[in-house]
């Protein structure tokens, strides 16, 4: 059966989302967002997902769509939302600019913080996120320039550097999970919270994202193929993307097997 | 009984130069656009400015007025990029950027008369740089930093209806941040959809809506539409169309200078009729995410 990329990614982000418990889940972008819909469609109906702005719905609210009212179930103005993420009951899967070796992220500026090169949208609320609850990443183009040597230009969240934290101890929310991307899925679980490549989407070689990635990645033993969406999984997230945002999320909607 | 109106000039005429100004809204959402268009029309400069950003933000840093801003995001929501915070922040305008959640923290510590309050926001980052730290005295023995009050010395809120009193309804879907930049203010001056007789606000029922008593507020000016092209839900939606305009009024200081001419050196009548008039805001269909 054919798959998009687009697909074969929801899939893979959805797992950010296992065995998490009764949590709101936030993706932020459409293929994270889709990724936390087919989570509660399938594996985890707990979950707690709003319409992208301050309701939450019972049924998860399609890219594009508005919540009807009769499926709003909880209200999420911005004020509890920081109540929810300091609290630790929320688990949100986020789209840097830069990520570095140790989970560091960037959304504030490239180059000099002062005088940036080119000034991007702001921390906004990475930081107290990063130490409060579970984040995993989407970054849609692997390459050198998301992936940096050395640290992000600003650090936004904090990672697994104590070089950087408050009197060298872990802060006690710091729980980074996946790194989803067009070439592969990876997760911290090499020595000493080490980025290691999970699985390799079809057709992708370990070499490939090594030499878009610029620092060394743990690699172990046979690396696994992302597994293929299921035409179960296919059918639920075309209901659940009633206007068919994941065919523009990437740049002219690859296939998700290259070969 | 108590009359604090005043017209939108004449709460920029309170205002002073190197005021630390908090605007409130988020972003694209009930923003007191009328007022940051007459700010940026006046003689007022060296402006530290506190703000969830939108447009708010991008309009007076093209006009010249922040010294200093104070954020955590400037952003146009369903556009990412604020075009005009983007070339004042790589022009070097001063900053001091935190995460969201502090500046909610230091908001509202100004608004406790705090000088600081704990917390763990900033750990492992580099938004904490230049935050001193504090140590828990129980038995925990942590240490946390210590976000500092962000003390306002004028709030400027967009609310839907107020009294001649300062009694206030807020009835957007979220209240935002409006209170606590309310209460973290030494003057708070609002404008509202409509100005109305304190019976009309029906507050019996309509208190959820209530977001500060009136002795908060300072100067209340009526501005029909006073947050476009913001959204003031549920009154009026975002105007998305007209936020693509403002883009592309960025694109060049030609193209800044006639986006000038056109929607801010022009009054409210004159601006109301040329983003397409009263019924074409009210007709703004809802944004979708």
């Amino acid at each position: 059966m054919s798959y998009s990329l687009a697909e074969l990614i929801i899939v893979a982000c959805a797992q950010t989302w296992r065995d998490v418990g009764e949590v709101a889940a936030f993706g932020a972008g459409p293929l994270p967002r889709l990724g936390a819909s087919l989570a509660k469609a399938t594996f985890a109906p707990q979950l707690m997902l709003t319409d992208g702005e301050c309701l939450y719905a019972t049924e998860p609210v399609a890219p594009g769509t508005r919540v009807e009212p009769g499926n709003v179930e909880g209200w999420s103005p911005y004020d509890r939302t920081f109540l929810t993420v300091w609290g630790g009951k929320r688990v949100a899967m986020v789209g840097p600019t830069q990520l570095d070796r140790f989970g560091q992220t960037n959304i504030s500026a490239i180059g000099d913080h002062e005088r940036p090169k080119t000034a991007l949208v702001g921390a906004r609320g990475f930081p107290g996120n990063s130490i409060h609850h579970p984040n995993s990443f989407f970054i849609p183009t692997h390459n050198t320039r998301a992936f940096v040597a050395g640290e992000v230009d600003y650090v936004c969240m904090a990672g697994y550097n104590p070089a950087r934290w408050l009197g060298g101890k872990t802060p006690i929310g710091l729980d980074l999970g996946l790194i989803v991307t067009n070439l592969a899925v990876m997760d911290f679980g090499g020595p000493d919270h080490a980025i290691r490549v999970v699985s390799l989407h079809p057709g992708v070689t370990f070499e490939e994202v090594q030499a878009n990635t610029g620092f060394e990645l743990h690699r172990e033993g046979e690396i696994p193929t992302t597994p293929a969406p299921t035409a179960e999984e296919l059918a639920v997230i075309d209901r659940l993307d009633a206007k068919g945002a994941r065919r523009k999320a990437l740049k002219d909607d690859p296939p998700g097997d290259r070969r | 009984m108590l009359d604090k109106r005043m017209s939108v000039e004449e709460i920029v005429g309170q205002l002073s130069d190197g005021m630390t100004i908090g605007i409130g809204g988020w972003a694209t959402r009930r923003k007191p656009m009328a007022l940051v268009r007459a700010i940026a029309r006046s003689d007022l400069k060296d402006l530290t400015v506190v703000a969830y950003g939108g447009p708010d933000v991008g309009l007076l840093a093209a006009a010249g007025k922040i010294r200093k801003l104070v954020f955590a995001f400037v952003s146009l929501d369903h556009i990412l990029i604020e075009p005009h915070f983007r070339a004042a922040r790589q022009a070097g305008l001063p900053v001091w950027e935190l995460d969201e959640g502090m500046v909610h923290w230091g908001l509202r510590a100004a608004a406790m008369r705090m000088p600081f309050l704990p917390t763990r926001i900033g750990n492992g980052t580099q938004v904490s740089e230049g935050l001193k730290t504090v140590t828990s005295p129980y038995e925990d023995g942590e240490e946390f930093y210590a976000m500092p009050a962000i003390k306002l010395d004028a709030a400027l809120l967009h609310v839907h209806r107020s009294d001649q009193q300062g009694n206030t309804l807020t009835l957007s879907p979220d209240p935002l941040f409006d209170e606590i930049m309310g209460r973290a203010a030494d003057k708070v001056y609002v404008t509202a959809e409509k100005v109305v007789p304190t019976a009309d606000l029906n507050m019996a029922a309509n208190t959820r809506y209530n977001l500060w008593e009136r002795n908060v507020i300072t100067g209340v000016a009526e501005a029909p539409f006073g947050a476009h092209p913001t959204s003031a839900a549920p009154d009026y939606e975002l105007d998305l169309g007209h936020l693509k305009t403002y883009v592309e009024g960025a694109a060049s200081p030609e193209a800044w200078a006639a986006y000038r001419a056109a929607y801010l050196d022009v009054d409210d009548a004159q601006y109301l009729a040329a983003v397409g008039g009263p019924a074409h805001i009210a007709a703004l269909n809802p944004p979708t995410y």
